[in-house]
């Protein structure tokens, strides 16, 4: 079922393709089937009346989120942001540049709610949302992984991320899901996490990993919490975090980082999960449930602190959505959130991303590494777009671009940029985002990582980088996967706490051993 | 006064209500839609003087657009700093006196049109011959170049060739239009046809693109400061949301004790 597909040669500049219409048509993802859909308030499959269904929901939309309504009636074609989606730049469909994304939307918001569309709809490109046109929502809006790159190249902040987000619960109220975000939105509300590890795996999880650390570092006892009442920190990550590699490399960097600290911390089994698939389709209700369980967590275990691990979007809805949502942070007037405020310890921003956390220990001194332990690689940073385009670390401008490179720098003597075009605030996805990190997916997912490929061949070949760091659990397994059709070695990819793990000093002895050496340099 | 000019005074305060109660009502409406989540975008300013120095810089000088391509950016950037400039100049008509003598100071401006008609043909040539942007196009994002460009060259035959119109009766008519002073408006084709089209684009404006114009201050992705985590930022419909769903999900997620 799965279409066969030819995988692109990594070109040595990255051009803007010519237009191939239809290369990319299709059916879209698996659909999500009735039993994953009703738990989340959605119609198992396409209801009857769906014409006026969906209508009737871009209209609830656009009166209720600004953002909607703004960027479908400002956008004036100007064509800029055409070549910046990564999609359209690997496989040459019009489809995926960003307006055209955007216009599946609003030719259908113009015929139904614009003076215009409803009586020129010729003349300005209005259109009735048919079956065809829903087909290409449900083809084409799966195929941005609402990365916001093109938003940052308009002129009015249009972000197609938003009529994706849009439009991909329009197709959910019609009983069009799709299967991977859904399936997994269930099991994260049930069970507290995305793989559905329930509490007893989880902790056997935990407990072997305890295990390995002591072997592999002779005998020191890094600890790994669950439900830890009374911990300081309640660590929130995605659950990539508790069986995958890379991802467990990473999580085992955060033990040592908090095993060297001191502190008292904790994972939650009832929120085991920092990833909140709630914002892939866009429902502010479901974003919104998930959310609560890490305030219901944070307040059963009475914890003063809240920290996000190494997950993209997870940090974007921690960041900027979890005190709109359930009140973490400053400000929420419900009695909960009142108690959480309380119990918070507000010298400290709530939540912290636990790199700014590795970040601020590094800063005082309180950690030691040899750095050599990392001289193997020559290392490049991945900004990972919702880290990048949606949040702030450090509260210093441009923060969660400085800081992650500083904490890299501080474990390895190796580093070095890509492109500048293709990092920071322009970086380009990995091509797995936005609710894509599936099978069925597979060709736009290696099409769309050709611009991140191109980059980063270049600073293979001409500085021999070798390793790829990252702190997004679905940039590290979308590499994984795509490294390898590149011609690159798939366990390039690492977590930035890998590279921490791998240099820090847990041993006293030798912590002392280096602080002399330093004394003598 | 003649039919002409009466048609041409009805024309003008009509397309001048259609274009205020347009605006007002989609300014009202882009103003009470609320933005429910802090969704500002990157390189975001940490504090409220750095979004009003953001939106200056991207009115002033299109930042955005720079930085993503240079041919767009100069020839829309130079489309409209030329309309700028000549609007600046077109004061003088509606002015029902003699000109302060600060007026005297945009006699020049007249030579931006041809900034101006150079920046909308530049535009209108990518749009035929770019590809992509010929795949976005609808009829209208030509029809409205074109009208601009009609409506700019007229301009510039009244002012550039021995096409003069009578600029006292011009004077005149508008200064009339504006204080209720009615008069006769020349008649000459080139005069008729570059007042029309600025009527029609009145008239479009509030159900058209141009929207873009107070579009980009409500834009939640520009005019947001990033401080989601000190301060809280919710929407009267997801206050009320959270007040009447707060024992519905009691049940579903257990209590919060
Ligand atoms: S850059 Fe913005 S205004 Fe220009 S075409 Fe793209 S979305 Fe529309
Ligand atoms: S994938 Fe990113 S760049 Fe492409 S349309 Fe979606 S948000 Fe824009």
């Amino acid at each position: 079922m799965v279409k066969e597909f030819d995988i692109p040669i990594l070109p040595t500049y990255l051009e803007t393709p010519k237009l191939k219409e239809g290369v990319m048509d299709g059916e879209g993802p698996f659909k999500s089937a009735q039993e994953f859909q009703n738990p989340l308030g959605f119609p198992g499959e396409k209801v009857d009346n769906w014409q006026k269904v969906a209508i009737d929901k871009i209209g609830e939309l656009k009166s209720k989120y600004r953002s909607v309504q703004v960027f479908l009636d400002s956008c004036v074609k100007c064509g800029a942001c055409t070549d910046k989606c990564h999609y359209f730049l690997g496989s040459s469909d019009p489809k995926n540049m960003p307006v055209a994304r955007q216009d599946l939307f609003r030719s259908v918001y113009r015929r139904h709610f614009t003076f215009a569309g409803k009586y020129f709809p010729k003349l300005v490109g209005a259109k009735e949302l048919d079956d065809d046109m829903l087909d290409d929502w449900y083809n084409y809006f799966h195929q941005c992984s609402q990365c916001r790159r093109c938003s940052v190249f308009c002129p009015y902040g249009i972000d197609t991320a938003e009529i994706s987000m849009a439009a991909r619960e329009v197709l959910d109220v019609v009983g069009i899901g799709q299967k991977y975000c859904n399936q997994i939105l269930g099991k994260a509300l049930t069970i507290g996490n995305n793989l559905g590890l329930p509490e007893p795996a989880l902790r056997d999880t935990l407990l072997d990993l305890e295990e390995e650390i002591e072997e592999e570092t002779g005998g020191i006892a890094v600890k790994y919490p669950l439900d830890q009442k009374g911990a300081e920190i309640l660590l929130i990550t995605p659950s990539a975090d508790f069986f995958a590699e890379p991802h467990i490399d990473g999580l085992i960097g955060y033990g040592k980082v908090f095993h060297q600290d001191g502190v008292s911390w904790t994972l939650s089994s009832y929120a085991s999960e920092g990833a909140n698939f709630g914002m892939f389709i866009g429902s502010y209700d479901v974003m919104r449930k998930a959310a609560l369980r890490i305030r219901k967590a944070a307040l059963d275990l009475e914890v003063s602190r809240v920290m996000v691990g190494e997950c993209g979007h997870a940090w974007r809805v921690a960041y900027s959505f979890w005190n709109t949502l359930s009140g973490v942070g400053v400000g929420a007037a419900d009695e909960f959130s009142q108690k959480l405020q309380d119990q918070l310890d507000h010298r400290y921003p709530q939540p912290q991303h636990i790199i700014e956390y590795t970040h601020d220990l590094i800063q005082r001194g309180k950690l030691v590494f040899d750095k050599s332990a990392n001289d193997d690689r020559t290392v490049t940073f991945h900004d990972s777009c919702n880290v990048a385009r949606a949040t702030n670390m450090g509260g210093i401008l441009g923060g969660q671009f400085i800081l992650p490179r500083e904490v890299i720098k501080a474990v390895c003597n190796n580093y070095v940029d890509m492109e500048r075009s293709t990092i920071k605030e322009s970086t380009f996805c990995c091509g797995g985002g936005g609710g894509l990190l599936t099978d069925d997916l597979m060709e736009i997912r290696v099409k769309g990582a050709v611009p991140r490929m191109q980059a980063l061949k270049t600073v293979e070949k001409d500085n021999g980088v070798n390793t790829l760091a990252a702190i997004c659990a679905i940039c590290k397994s979308q590499f994984s996967k795509v490294l390898p059709k590149f011609d690159f070695d798939p366990y390039m990819i690492v977590s930035v706490h890998q590279l921490v793990s791998e240099a820090i000093i847990m041993d006293r002895r030798k912590i002392e051993v280096q602080e002399d050496k330093s004394e003598v340099d | 006064m003649s039919i002409i000019s009466i048609f041409f005074t009805a024309l003008f305060y009509i397309s001048l209500i259609v274009f205020l109660v347009g605006m007002v009502k989609k300014i009202y409406q882009f103003g009470i839609t609320p933005a429910p989540l802090k969704i500002p975008i990157a390189p975001t300013p940490l504090t409220q003087k750095g979004v009003v120095m953001r939106i200056i810089r991207e009115i002033v000088l299109f930042e955005s657009l720079f930085r993503s391509n240079k041919w767009i950016w100069l020839f829309g950037w130079l489309f409209h700093i030329g309309l700028l400039l000549i609007s600046i100049r077109h004061i003088r008509y509606f002015w029902p006196d003699d000109l302060p003598d600060i007026f005297l100071l945009t006699q020049s401006f007249k030579y931006a049109a041809f900034v101006m008609v150079f920046g909308l043909i530049g535009l209108i040539l990518r749009r035929i011959f770019v590809e992509r942007i010929r795949y976005i196009s609808a009829p209208s994002d030509y029809l409205m170049l074109i009208m601009l460009l009609i409506i700019g060259i007229s301009g510039m035959i009244m002012t550039f060739t021995s096409n003069h119109t009578d600029i006292i009766m011009v004077k005149e008519f508008t200064s009339g239009l504006v204080s209720f002073n009615w008069k006769n408006l020349p008649t000459e084709v080139y005069f008729l046809i570059h007042i029309f089209l600025v009527f029609v684009l009145m008239v479009i404006f509030p159900i058209s693109k141009l929207l873009h114009i107070p579009g980009i201050f409500f834009s939640p992705t520009l005019n947001q400061v990033d401080d989601a985590r000190s301060k809280r930022h919710i929407a009267p419909w997801a206050l009320k949301q959270e007040q009447e769903h707060a024992t519905q999900l009691e049940q579903i997620l257990g209590k919060d004790e």
